[in-house]
């Protein structure tokens, strides 16, 4: 088992003809299962086509008519990415992850209300990973995103990330240590995404193989104390968090959109001690996180 | 993206919101020339910097003549204004706005910002305008009025009469209390602003409600959408090696630590600021190359590193995936040799072909230090810099 994916998943690229698209997918069709995974890709205007042996449809409603895909992914450039969010969405999939860095706040805030007002309505919901992220992956099964596939090894951890590097680092001690992976989840670096830590948290917690969670964030929003607070009343295994971003400091973008302190609450001292006091193992020093979990198990 | 507050009372006007009349200037001379076709009796002098808490750093003046103008904005065209923003060094003063002055009755607060928790826009607003609101914040927190927008909707009248009760706008002034609240929104999305903020709205002795400062921040994500919001950019007001950085695509901050740090991604970038710090040194930068990174990239992030004169030696910390390792070791070694590299580097390199390119390293000859973890790398980095 794994979390939101696995080697049955069946998944529409959407933008896999542009120049990102087509490098990822056919590294994603490398990867374990990769090549029964990703079944159809989307561009209107090369309907009928095929690329590295995947059909192209016209719409992401046509894809999943024809191939039973309950996923998308999304390499679109910025200024359509929204779009293509919501037009994965229309189609009633079960998740879009958008990998695409660079989209307006204003658009994302557009499209996530039209997709919380779809499922008030009665709509099916479809689950958003990212924007901005490196995708996730369930190794040995399947590869979604951006991450390079050798640093992975199956196993029991959970790992759940706002950064892409940050996330393959905690990878990688894992994998070092012997210890490896249930899935491996990048929630993106935008201050307007889907699936939040929260989120993650709580499906890393039913699911049966996975043991134990490193949570990464960073600096910005509520999010990790919002999951930590969560946790420390439901979460039934144990956790190892890191924050990046003591350094920074307060009013300046750090490379992500969303890593920027605006008030007091959202340092990375601030997230720490919140993550502490919720039961947390927490670390100040980023390569320890591997060697930390395994005290845990 | 910052604009200067004459920039955003002109975006303000746009959308129908009053603001005082003002003319914006550069020399003293003009300046005694704004302040006759403004006319009046009494003018306000504003230094344009980006930095907020002008007034309270001498940068904000009231002149009751024409000489009074001429003696203030001869005082602060070109001064280093410190503020609590500025660092201690401050910002030097190149524009003014001369302005009418304004009758006061009461001075309120509001802004239009993006709110994660909720992704929606939050209106706030405050009766105890004219004040750092983060201490108002913190200190009365019942005095912060909010509402969030869902942009599929806008703001309602409901939501606008809240806000305008909640700071107590008189009766007679509520009308265009809401209308102003409106428009506040309407131009914070069609601008794509990621913060609007006008402290103080002032209402004015005949009932007037006039917006006394803007302070603008656009999304730059969306900048590629509002050539009108990027004209007013004024490099002055930014960092020089930040915009040499982004002219090559790589995301700078210069910082006060003596370690300069290049690193892959956003996040394994403060972590690696972090452990710097977490092993008694501070970091000089932050620095990350993104995911395509190049030798041309590389050479040019070691120069604009190495332009800090702090910096007494230089960390690189890459995790390969997309990007190998020997793309990264190669850039390394023609970078040192280009910049006849002179301070330590500790290279730590982990993933996609490490063992190729900690070999490239070697046999380049370079005394470059090679580590194996991130607290590895930062311990010897700071240890060679002792």
């Amino acid at each position: 088992m794994s979390i939101l994916i696995n080697k049955d998943t069946r998944v529409i690229t959407q933008g896999i003809t542009g120049k990102t698209g087509q490098f990822h997918t056919e590294k994603c069709q490398e990867y374990a299962n990769g090549k029964n995974c990703f079944v159809a890709g989307v561009n209107p205007k090369k309907a009928g086509e095929s690329i590295f042996g995947i059909p192209i449809y016209g719409t992401v409603k046509e894809a999943a008519a024809e191939t039973g895909a309950t996923v998308s992914v999304i390499y679109v450039p910025p200024a359509g990415a929204a779009d293509a969010i919501w037009e994965a969405c229309e189609a009633d999939l079960d998740l879009a992850i958008c990998i695409t860095e660079g989209i307006p706040v204003r658009d994302m805030l557009i499209v996530r209300n039209r997709m919380k007002a779809k499922v008030a309505a009665g709509g099916k919901e479809t689950l958003l990973l990212g924007p901005n992220c490196p995708g996730l992956i369930t190794p040995d099964e399947i590869k979604i995103g951006i991450m390079p596939g050798h640093i992975h090894k199956k196993g029991r951890i959970g790992v759940v990330s706002r950064s892409g590097t940050l996330t393959y680092e905690a990878v990688g001690q894992l994998t070092e240590i012997g210890l490896g992976q249930s899935s491996a989840v990048g929630i993106g670096g935008d201050p307007i995404n889907g699936l939040k830590h929260i989120d993650v948290m709580k499906m890393f917690n039913d699911d049966p193989d996975t043991d134990a969670v490193i949570m990464i964030g960073e600096i910005g929003g509520p999010d990790e104390a919002d999951a930590a607070r969560w946790c420390k009343e439901h979460m039934k295994k144990p956790v190892v968090g890191f924050i990046a971003g003591v350094t920074a400091p307060a009013g300046k973008r750090m490379g992500h959109a969303g890593a920027l302190i605006s008030g007091g609450a959202d340092t990375a001292d601030a997230k720490l001690a919140v993550m502490e006091e919720c039961g947390f193992k927490v670390t100040r020093n980023p390569s320890e996180m591997g060697r930390l979990l395994k005290a845990l198990l | 993206m910052k604009i200067h507050e004459y920039q955003g009372k002109e975006i303000l006007k746009k959308f129908g919101v009053v603001v005082p009349r003002g003319i914006f200037c550069a020399s003293v001379d003009d300046a005694v020339s704004a302040a006759e076709t403004l006319g009046g009796k009494v003018w306000v002098v504003k230094a344009q910097i980006h930095a907020g808490g002008r007034g309270k750093g001498g940068g904000v003046k009231l002149a009751r003549s024409l000489d009074d103008v001429r003696q203030l904005a001869g005082e602060i065209l070109g001064m280093q204004l410190v503020t609590h923003q500025t660092g201690p060094e401050g910002q030097k003063v190149r524009r003014l706005l001369i302005e009418e002055g304004a009758d006061i009755k009461k001075e309120y607060y509001v802004a239009a910002l993006t709110d994660r928790a909720t992704q929606k826009v939050a209106i706030m607003a405050s009766s105890e305008g004219g004040m750092d609101i983060e201490e108002v914040a913190h200190a009365t927190p019942e005095k912060i009025i909010k509402v969030f927008v869902d942009p599929a909707a806008g703001v309602t009248d409901a939501q606008a009469l809240e806000l305008a009760r909640g700071i107590g706008v008189p009766e007679a002034s509520l009308p265009q209390a809401i209308d102003t609240f409106k428009k506040l929104y309407t131009c914070y999305m069609e601008t794509d602003a990621s913060l609007a903020e006008i402290n103080p709205l002032i209402l004015e002795g005949n009932g007037t409600i006039k917006a006394l400062d803007a302070k603008f921040n656009f999304d730059a994500n969306a900048l590629f959408r509002h050539p009108e919001i990027v004209a007013y950019r004024d490099l002055d007001e930014e960092d020089a090696d930040e915009i040499e950085a982004s002219k090559f695509d790589l995301a700078y901050i210069s910082l006060d630590g003596n370690i300069g740090c290049l690193v892959n991604g956003a996040g394994l970038a403060m972590a690696t600021m972090d452990t710097i710090k977490l092993f008694g040194a501070e970091p000089a930068n932050f620095l990350d190359v993104g995911g395509g990174a190049t030798a041309e990239k590389v050479t040019e992030a070691f120069k604009i590193m190495l332009k800090n004169p702090k910096v007494k030696g230089i960390l690189v910390n890459i995790f390969g995936g997309i990007m190998r390792c020997d793309t990264i070791a190669n850039g390394v070694v023609v970078a040192a040799r280009e910049v006849k590299l002179a301070v330590p580097l500790v290279v730590r390199m982990k993933g996609t072909n490490e063992e190729l390119g900690r070999q490239i390293l070697k046999d380049s000859g370079l005394p470059i230090i090679s580590a194996d973890t991130m607290a590895d790398a930062a311990e010897k980095i700071v240890a060679a810099v002792k």
